[in-house]
């Protein structure tokens, strides 16, 4: 009995824990992705609530009722094989609720893969979000910038994230604008997210990615279009452009701060999209190809480096 | 050990009938691994990178005298099988020789068909197609090459001790294995060659 | 020098120095006392060469236990480390290991094990067979298990663990970012437990359809069995998948192919894709024979038979299929659009229906029963409310549009320990309970196991249930640190007490096996929990040959109806009984694997060839082998039968 009534505590300790908490970031959308998918969340929450209430009431009944204490001592209990309409509506109900449920998700689903509704008089803003290990570059092709591990976007406009790797999988996540979407090496992929109101948010890698993978954040700005405009302009005074070999630099394996640039790296090295995709055949692509080995073979030199004085240090 | 005699002496005792039935089983376990590969395959066929595409490589003279030797092989296991349930071990014994005398043959000209592959650039770390190629030709081959040896071994048995219901069961499994190659031959000729030369 | 430098750990600590320490520890402890006590002779002939599935069985439930301790210290040490915000226990490279090897360990060396242990005692038992159809190879199975096993376990003294997590994806698993061996120790110890998996399936499939005692029609089949045929048909057609996908992996970690890179045509979208076309239907592996044990211990504790054994049956079949229809909700994320994911959002979450199915038959179960509540009964009536908050919380992942939120993160965590823990560990601690007086003779003390199921639960709600909140707050998991800012140290501070409780629950099951191996009662009679299925009706301990005669099956409860109805069971006379001869053949094939899968990680290609044909060599021998087993005669039947307390 004393355990049941520990077990009762800690619940109830959770449950304080839980009101006295600032509101959860996935269920504290500032976007209208996110907002669909928490809506989703919480419906969800609430309609399984109530299927493991019925659960745990029928245990509690069944337990309280049956058990061998509660019954004469001869009592011996029945042979029932099942009744087709108890096992009809046992199969009925979670059959409607699924249902239902799958009819929630695929209208979720086309809604996650478009651009929000309310935003489709302006073009989308394109940002090409690739990532290495362990860092997030942005390329805005519109506006010619890039920018390293900070993202800047306006609130007027729908934004359109081209996704891609220069290394292990990795997943681009804002989770108050919109879930996550992987990004890969040999294909671009597309996330819709928009921002309601200017405010500052989480970004971060959510695919394990290798050592540096906790620190694989970057954060997101949004703000009016007016002070977007503004930003862009003195990033067009102020910063130096990107080129081939301080791209090159930046590749390699290790954690950077903020960094922001004129020019995007798209020039020089375009996004494995279209006919620099991977799972095309290769139409005289081949010195990227070569360049791209080398590359690899760089890095990993510079890995085992250090590694060796890892190794050393210990 | 109770013998039926109302069944095929390869049938006759429990212990045989499970492993019939148990090869059954893993046989379906081997078209899934098989299937896998075909799969995989299918998606990597034009990862050729910047190496060849099959296209290029294919040579139709030795995969049609594969072809040849690994069916007609797959029909004198059959005659083989047919042979040992009429009893006549020397027929069953001979037919049983051929058959394995044609794997190897097939095996002999599939290492100058990798051979050529290698010679032409197209060798394993060439590219996801090469790869994905070698190594499903490479499966079927290596199961063609341990049966060779598993079917030495049950000839040997069988000229040692005749036809029991130890040794037929044992044939039997093993034409069931040697049919089973001839499929997945099928299978790779069709899919692979044919539709890569196209 | 330069030989043995590729041994070295990449990347040690005075942890891993201490663990190669008291491993060798041990091991010379074992040595010394194999030989003190002169026992060597008594292990190798009745364990090591043996081919009996009682005994093999008990084999991989102390390997299961083993490796519950070796992945659950990999537990504690990750919730120490992210118990408190930017902790310095650990750093990056060990956390990294440490959740790969808690992944890997914990599903295929300890809940796999687990599984197929209960599978090996119980199902001939059950269907009441002397043997499995091919003990041989069985024995072999579980060598192969055992090697690969034990393979991997060394990687972390020995060249390094894997560090690109339990799913190795690519190209995150190639040479590129995963430069020590320790991946390929992944791809070969996995693959030679796979193997012995894979016959394992054979096995069981073989034994349970072409078996079972007269008169047991499939229908007529206890739960239990029902569950293992299905997980072994499953097997049967997942692992092959595994096979090609390890065996890929090999090829482009040691021989340079492109089939995941992302280079040269390579496709690393292919590896997830395969790694999942299995690994989805592995999790039914688990849990189909985990509901199997629910079945048979809730039936018994209620005291009444299985409620809806049909619609039991069904939902297992239908769950089975659909097992290998939704592989695809492991990456929603992974761009291929509205119309794919909203195909396998469907599949996913139409697999609650038959689950939830039996849910409702077990609680139906207990409906006008006479509910006794043993440790076992307590596990099973903890299982239905704790899987059903794992279960939910499954159908909410599987809502792809949803699921965006919740991958990666620590949501995911929570589910799948709420649904593996009560789910696959919970029935297995039920099953240890409830079959451990037929397999040592003696029952576990039940004060002490009502107290440890009890810890056991509540230190599974304070581990798991934070990590929803923490997910949903944007904790994505496999992170080994987090900042003080980000709010996430209070779940993870409850999860590390809850985790503590989980250990502490462990304990006591561990402190429960001594405590009743000194005290417990050795009188408790063949039937000590007034059971309904063929397994109680022979002797305890159980005889070799397991039944003297072949009992004769009309119902689904046989047992119990022998026992109340008056229907015997045992209506023949004793003929003498053909068994299997103990072979060492499997042992040296394990012992052969283990080198040569050591030799293969290390790419050292000379011992390599050695072992393979060291292995082809056995199985020659195997096949000119001509061992037709041994008799036990009539009267070493009668006379084993009387000591045991007579004919049945």
């Amino acid at each position: 009995m004393k355990l049941k009534r520990a077990l009762l505590l800690a619940i109830i300790t959770i449950a304080t824990v839980l009101t006295g908490c600032e509101p959860l970031a996935v269920l504290d959308p500032k976007g209208p992705q996110a907002e669909v998918q928490a809506n989703d969340i919480v419906m969800s929450i609430w309609l399984m609530s109530g299927i493991v209430i019925v659960v745990f009431a029928m245990l509690a009944y069944m337990l309280f009722k049956y058990r061998a204490s509660k019954q004469k001592k001869d009592y011996e209990p029945p042979h029932i094989e099942g009744n087709i309409w108890v096992e009809a509506i046992c199969v009925g109900i979670p059959v409607l609720i699924v249902a239902f449920l799958s009819f929630v998700s695929v209208q979720s689903n086309y809604k996650v893969e478009a651009t929000p509704p309310g935003y489709e008089d302006k073009e989308p803003l394109v940002v090409y979000a690739s990532s290495s290990n362990w860092k997030w570059h942005f390329s805005y092709p519109e506006e010619d910038i890039e920018t390293v591990n900070y993202l800047y976007i306006p609130t007027d406009r729908a934004l359109e994230f081209k996704l891609y790797s220069f290394g292990p999988i990795t997943s681009f996540w804002i989770p108050q604008l919109g879930g996550q979407k992987y990004a890969m090496a040999d294909m671009v992929t597309t996330l819709h997210l928009a921002a309601d109101h200017p405010g500052e948010f989480m970004g971060r890698n959510a695919n394990f990615s290798g050592k540096g993978f906790a620190e694989n954040t970057f954060d997101v700005t949004a703000m009016s279009p007016v002070e977007f405009d503004e930003w862009v302009e003195e990033v067009h005074k102020t910063a130096d452009p990107i080129t081939e070999d301080k791209f090159e630099e930046l590749l390699e394996p290790g954690h950077l701060g903020k960094m922001t640039f004129t020019g995007t790296h798209l020039d020089f090295k375009p996004a494995p999209e279209g006919e620099n995709s991977g799972h095309q055949h290769h139409h005289g692509s081949n010195d990227d190809e070569e360049e791209n080995h080398d590359n690899h073979e760089e890095n990993e030199d510079h890995e085992n480096h250090e590694d060796h004085s890892d190794h050393s240090g210990h | 050990m109770k013998i039926d005699h109302s069944l095929p002496l390869e049938y006759s005792t429990e212990q045989s009938r499970l492993r019939i039935l148990g090869f059954w089983i893993f046989l379906g376990a081997e078209i899934m691994l098989f299937a896998t590969l075909f799969a995989s395959y299918f998606i990597l066929r034009n990862g050729t990178g910047d190496g060849p595409s099959g296209a290029e490589i294919f040579e139709i003279t030795p995969v049609l005298i594969e072809t040849l030797l690994l069916l007609t092989s797959s029909f004198t296991i059959g005659l083989a099988v047919h042979a040992m349930r009429l009893g006549n071990k020397k027929a069953m014994m001979a037919f049983f020789g051929i058959t394995l005398v044609l794997g190897l043959a097939f095996l002999g000209v599939e290492i100058y068909e990798f051979a050529h592959y290698v010679h032409v650039g197209a060798g394993l770390q060439t590219s996801a197609f090469t790869a994905i190629l070698l190594t499903t030709l490479g499966t079927h081959g290596a199961h063609v090459t341990f049966g060779l040896f598993w079917g030495l071994f049950i000839l040997i048995q069988v000229k040692k001790s005749g036809l029991t219901p130890e040794t037929t069961n044992k044939s039997f499994i093993f034409s069931l294995y040697w049919h089973f190659l001839d499929v997945v031959w099928i299978f790779i000729f069709s899919f692979v060659y044919l539709k890569g030369m196209m | 020098m330069e030989f043995f430098e590729r041994f070295a750990i990449p990347h040690p600590s005075p942890a891993i120095y201490a663990s190669m320490v008291a491993i060798g520890l041990v091991t010379i402890a074992i040595i010394f006392g194999l030989t003190y006590f002169k026992k060597w002779g008594y292990l190798w002939r009745e364990w090591l060469t043996t081919v009996d599935h009682k005994r093999l069985g008990i084999m991989y439930l102390i390997s299961a236990i083993l490796m519950l301790f070796r992945g659950g210290a990999d537990a504690i040490m990750m919730r120490a480390q992210l118990a408190a915000p930017e902790n310095k226990l650990l750093d990056a490279q060990h956390y990294n290991e440490i959740f790969t090897t808690h992944g890997v360990v914990m599903i295929l060396f300890m809940a796999m094990p687990f599984i197929i242990g209960f599978m090996n005692f119980v199902v001939p038992l059950q269907i009441g067979a002397r043997d499995v159809a091919f003990p041989r190879l069985n024995a072999l199975s579980f060598w192969l298990f055992f090697a690969g096993a034990m393979l991997f376990n060394i990687s972390f003294v020995i060249g390094g663990s894997p560090d690109a997590g339990w799913t190795s994806y690519f190209p995150l698993a190639d040479n590129e970012f995963s430069q020590s061996v320790g991946t390929n120790y992944y791809m070969i110890a996995i693959q030679i437990a796979g193997l012995g998996t894979l016959m394992t399936g054979i096995n069981f499939m073989t034994t349970i359809l072409k078996m079972r005692a007269p008169g047991m029609t499939l229908m007529k089949m206890p739960m239990f069995t029902w569950s293992a045929l299905i997980a072994n048909v499953i097997i049967v057609f997942a692992f092959p998948v595994l096979t090609v996908a390890l065996a890929m992996g090999t090829l482009d970690r040691l021989f340079g192919t492109h089939f995941f890179a992302s280079t040269n045509g390579g496709m690393d979208m292919l590896w997830a894709n395969l790694f999942w076309v299995w690994g989805h239907p592995e999790v039914y592996i688990l849990i189909l024979p985990a509901f199997g044990i629910y079945s048979e211990v809730i039936s018994t504790f209620a005291r009444r038979n299985l409620y809806g054994y049909k619609s039991m049956v069904a939902s297992m079949v239908i769950i089975s299929l659909l097992s290998f229809l939704v592989w695809v909700h492991h990456f929603f994320t992974m761009g291929q659009g509205a119309l794919v994911n909203s195909i396998f959002s469907i599949t996913t979450m139409a697999i609650a229906v038959p689950t939830g199915v039996k849910i409702f038959n077990w609680l139906f179960t207990l409906y006008k029963g006479k509910i006794e509540v043993t440790t076992p009964m307590l596990y099973s009536m903890l299982f239905i409310p704790l899987f059903t908050i794992g279960g939910v919380t499954g159908v909410m992942l599987g809502m792809s549009a949803a699921d965006y939120q919740y991958h990666n993160t620590m949501f995911l965590v929570a589910h799948f320990h709420m649904v593996i823990i009560p789910g696959v560990v919970f029935a297995m601690l039920a099953a240890l309970f409830y079959y451990w007086p037929k397999m040592f003779g003696f029952m576990l003390n039940e004060k002490l196991g009502k107290l440890g199921a009890w810890v056991i639960a509540i230190g599974t709600l304070l581990a798991f249930m934070p990590m929803f909140f923490s997910g949903l707050d944007g904790q994505a998991r496999r992170m080994y640190t987090y900042s003080e800012s980000s709010g996430f140290g209070i779940w993870n501070m409850i999860s590390f007490v809850g985790a503590l409780g989980l250990a502490i629950g462990f304990a006591l099951i561990v402190y429960n096996i001594y405590y009743s191996f000194r005290y417990a009662s050795r009188d408790i009679g063949s039937d000590p929990w007034d059971a309904r299925t063929l397994e109680w009706a022979t002797h305890t301990p159980v005889p070799e040959y397991n039944f003297a005669t072949m009992p004769q099956i009309e119902s689904v409860e046989p047992f119990w109806d022998d026992k109340k109805n008056g229907k015997k069971l045992f209506k023949d006379k004793i003929e003498k009984i053909h068994m299997p001869n103990n072979t060492g053949i499997p042992f040296i094939m394990g012992v052969l694997f283990f080198i040569w899968g050591f030799s293969f990680i290390f790419a050292m290609w000379i011992p390599l060839i050695i072992f393979t044909l060291a292995i082809f060599g056995c199985m020659a021998y195997q096949s000119f082998e001509n061992d037709h087993g041994r008799y036990i005669s009539v009267e070493e039947v009668e006379e084993t039968e009387n000591k045991l307390g007579g004919k049945r």
